[in-house]
């Protein structure tokens, strides 16, 4: 009876969300509109935060930039409509918010069942640990014994579990209900050893009293590819967001950035050109301007650009490029040619 | 025959060590040694926990700076609280609207403070004017539209404007609907009666957290996709209709300890039912019901807090949110004792208030 009663609401779900999609195409919506309405976090460092005045800023909010760059030729048209993680698919689905660029891990469940596409990866997190130097640990190999801080309720306590089972190593678990707390039993000394994704371990590691004294362990246990997700079903707007990241991408790998942008219009590299929309495509397959790969460089930057500022050298955080690295550097960050 | 004369000899003053302070310290501090050595213990805590956090909050505290640089770290950096004071106050709202935001509140202040004052002039006209052309001018203030005023859009309310925008709003409209709430849950017609009954009795069953979830999460699913509700109004609707089950409750406490011949002596002075209601129980009651009314504003405003979840940037939200701040990364205690302070003052005032009124009203007779 139960399980009827779940397929009938599954079925009117899904027939308003398809009811949703023979409405006119989200691109010509958001031009018509003036703006684009994107979702982003409620606050992740680094990632989507308002500052001081008010300003949105972040890794996921430069990929909201750049899409509305591109669709708008206006980097600031944006809405941002801050989400938690219970209501973002929500109001996706529901056409609240055109794109939702909000940490989001790509799964095979949320990719298949929930009426939505994911565009691609714009950070490639995954689970790692934060120990203390005084420790003398070089690898998470090591850490057999160890008490490990965790947060209480999340995917990263079964991470951990997995992870010491396979690798036969014991551990002594010491679990805390918020970031906070977790962070701040790690500083006491509490535990040897504290586990997160590592995108916030380096936030939490600024926390410490002595962040210097405290590193992050290469090893990474779990994947957490997160990336922009756009409604099932518009074709055409899926590839915009879809480019609007690749570009970025493609930009840093032929080193066109922000401030050498208008330079790099007179270049004689054909693949250079083909990006900023002097040859080639253009916009024409994307029903954009042909510049507006251009726009998107000019407004927002390449994508180690937007790296560096929000997340990397230049920001708080200092997060290694790692695996977000361009492929032609060691990392798995690879855009298909724009030709 | 001698006469004796008894005058009593004046009375001696009471033992030096029953009086003063010494005398109130003997009598309510140290009266049995279970008492002392409580007293002790307590005096103990105090001394622990007082000094050190006067020290942290005040004078080891940072308070000028525009970065976490300005932080010595030695006490609180209530440097946090004050490069974001404004947003805290007024959310992501234009800064070069703010004068808009202040003269709503202004405004709203002075004429409940005219209504709350004793012996200002012509109470019944401003009280008229609050009610029902207030409203529109506070709605063009802050949303604009009108006169010239850009359109601020709900989604950039935040701070402390959102969370008393959300409170008032909430205490102003539940108080009315939960008054017919209850006369109709008391009335003796079928229908209104069952309606109540099932409208307080529905509201009341649900947590407001599921009320929220509902809003913001469900309803939009289940609505054409060209109609799209604010999200501010939707749970300001829960919250209305939340409150408005409750308010019903305590009112109909009231109404339930007026005593039968109240009720009857109104009929027999040929008053109609809303005459009689609004003449002779109304008054009587809320009266009885102010604590329960005070209560449940109290929880109110404090449950605005609630909106969070949906993603509005009530005070705390917007706060949080700030944590979130890579810059800022660790000054979360100065964050929440910061809105600790804001909620303690406004619900401790409500409460005085209330105790004020319940003074002033007080007539001897139940």
């Amino acid at each position: 009876m139960r399980k009827i009663t779940w397929s009938i609401v599954a079925v009117v779900v899904a027939l308003f969300i398809s009811a949703g999609l023979a409405q006119a195409s989200t691109k010509d919506e958001v031009q018509k509109r003036g703006y684009l309405q994107c979702g982003v976090s409620t606050g992740l460092p680094g990632f989507s935060n308002p500052d001081e005045k008010g300003t949105w800023t972040g890794l996921d909010v430069d990929v909201c930039k750049a899409i509305a760059a591109a669709t708008l030729g206006d980097a600031t048209k944006i809405k941002y409509v801050p989400l938690n993680a219970k209501e973002r698919f929500t109001a996706l689905q529901s056409g609240e918010i055109d794109a939702l660029v909000r940490g989001t891990t790509w799964t095979l469940t949320r990719d298949s069942s929930l009426g939505l596409n994911f565009t691609g990866v714009n950070y490639y997190d995954g689970q790692g640990f934060l120990v203390s130097k005084k420790l003398g640990v070089k690898s998470a190999l090591e850490l057999d014994g160890a008490a490990v801080c965790i947060q209480g309720g999340t995917t990263t306590e079964l991470n951990l579990a997995d992870y010491f089972k396979e690798k036969k190593m014991e551990y002594k678990p010491v679990v805390f209900d918020t970031h906070d707390a977790t962070a701040k039993a790690f500083d006491n000394g509490r535990c040897d050893v504290l586990t997160s994704d590592q995108s916030q371990l380096y936030g939490l590691r600024t926390h410490l009293s002595k962040p210097a004294d405290a590193i992050v362990l290469p090893e990474v246990i779990s994947k957490e590819p997160l990336g922009p997700v756009v409604r099932q079903g518009d074709d055409a707007w899926f590839n915009i967001v879809k480019w609007a990241l690749n570009a970025m991408i493609e930009a840093e790998e032929m080193g066109v950035t922000q401030a050498n942008v208008d330079e790099m219009k007179k270049s004689k590299n054909p693949g250079v050109r083909r990006l900023l929309g002097v040859d080639g495509i253009g916009g024409k397959g994307l029903g954009l301007n042909d510049d507006w790969a251009y726009q998107i460089i000019k407004q927002v930057g390449n994508y180690g650009e937007i790296f560096e500022r929000n997340v990397g050298k230049g920001s708080p955080l200092q997060i290694e490029r790692g695996l977000n690295a361009l492929w032609s550097k060691g990392g798995i960050m690879y855009a298909p040619p724009l030709r | 025959m001698a006469v004796y004369i008894t005058t009593p000899s004046p009375a001696l003053p009471p033992p030096s060590n029953s009086v003063g302070v010494l005398g109130w310290m003997r009598k309510n501090l140290f009266s049995s040694p279970a008492n002392s050595i409580f007293t002790l213990i307590g005096l103990y805590i105090l001394f622990r926990t007082i000094p050190p956090t006067i020290d942290w909050a005040l004078f080891q505290a940072d308070w000028v700076g525009t970065s976490r640089d300005a932080c010595s770290g030695e006490g609180a950096c209530w440097v946090f609280v004050t490069v974001r004071f404004q947003q805290f106050m007024f959310g992501f709202y234009p800064p070069s609207e703010y004068w808009r935001v202040v003269v709503a509140f202004s405004l709203v202040g002075a004429l409940v403070a005219w209504l709350l004052i004793e012996r200002t002039p012509k109470k019944g006209l401003v009280g008229i004017f609050t009610i029902f052309c207030y409203p529109v001018i506070a709605y063009f203030l802050f949303y604009g539209g009108a006169f010239g005023l850009p359109v601020v859009e709900t989604y950039k309310w935040g701070g402390l404007m959102l969370t008393l925008i959300l409170a008032t709003i909430g205490m102003f409209c539940a108080l009315p609907i939960g008054i017919i709430l209850a006369l109709g849950r008391r009335s003796s017609m079928p229908i209104a009666k069952s309606l109540s009954v099932v409208f307080i009795e529905f509201w009341r069953g649900v947590p407001l957290i599921t009320v929220l979830f509902m809003s913001s999460v469900m309803l939009p699913i289940f609505m054409p996709e060209n109609l799209q509700i604010d999200k501010l109004l939707r749970a300001l609707i829960g919250i209305i209709f939340f409150q408005s089950a409750y308010m019903a409750e305590v009112v109909r406490g009231g109404l339930q300890a007026i005593p039968k011949g109240q009720y009857e002596a109104a009929e027999a002075l040929g008053l109609s039912y809303w005459k009689s209601m609004f003449f002779i129980i109304l008054p009587q009651a809320l009266k009885l019901v102010i604590p329960g009314i005070v209560n449940t504003f109290i929880a109110l405003f404090k449950d605005t807090t609630l909106v969070l979840i949906i993603g509005l940037f009530d005070l705390l939200a917007v706060v949080q949110s700030a944590f979130a701040d890579a810059k800022w990364i660790g000054y979360s205690v100065e964050g929440y004792v910061f809105v600790a302070a804001i909620y303690w003052v406004s619900c401790f005032s409500m409460s005085r208030y209330s105790q004020y009124l319940e003074r002033k009203l007080h007539t001897g007779h139940a």
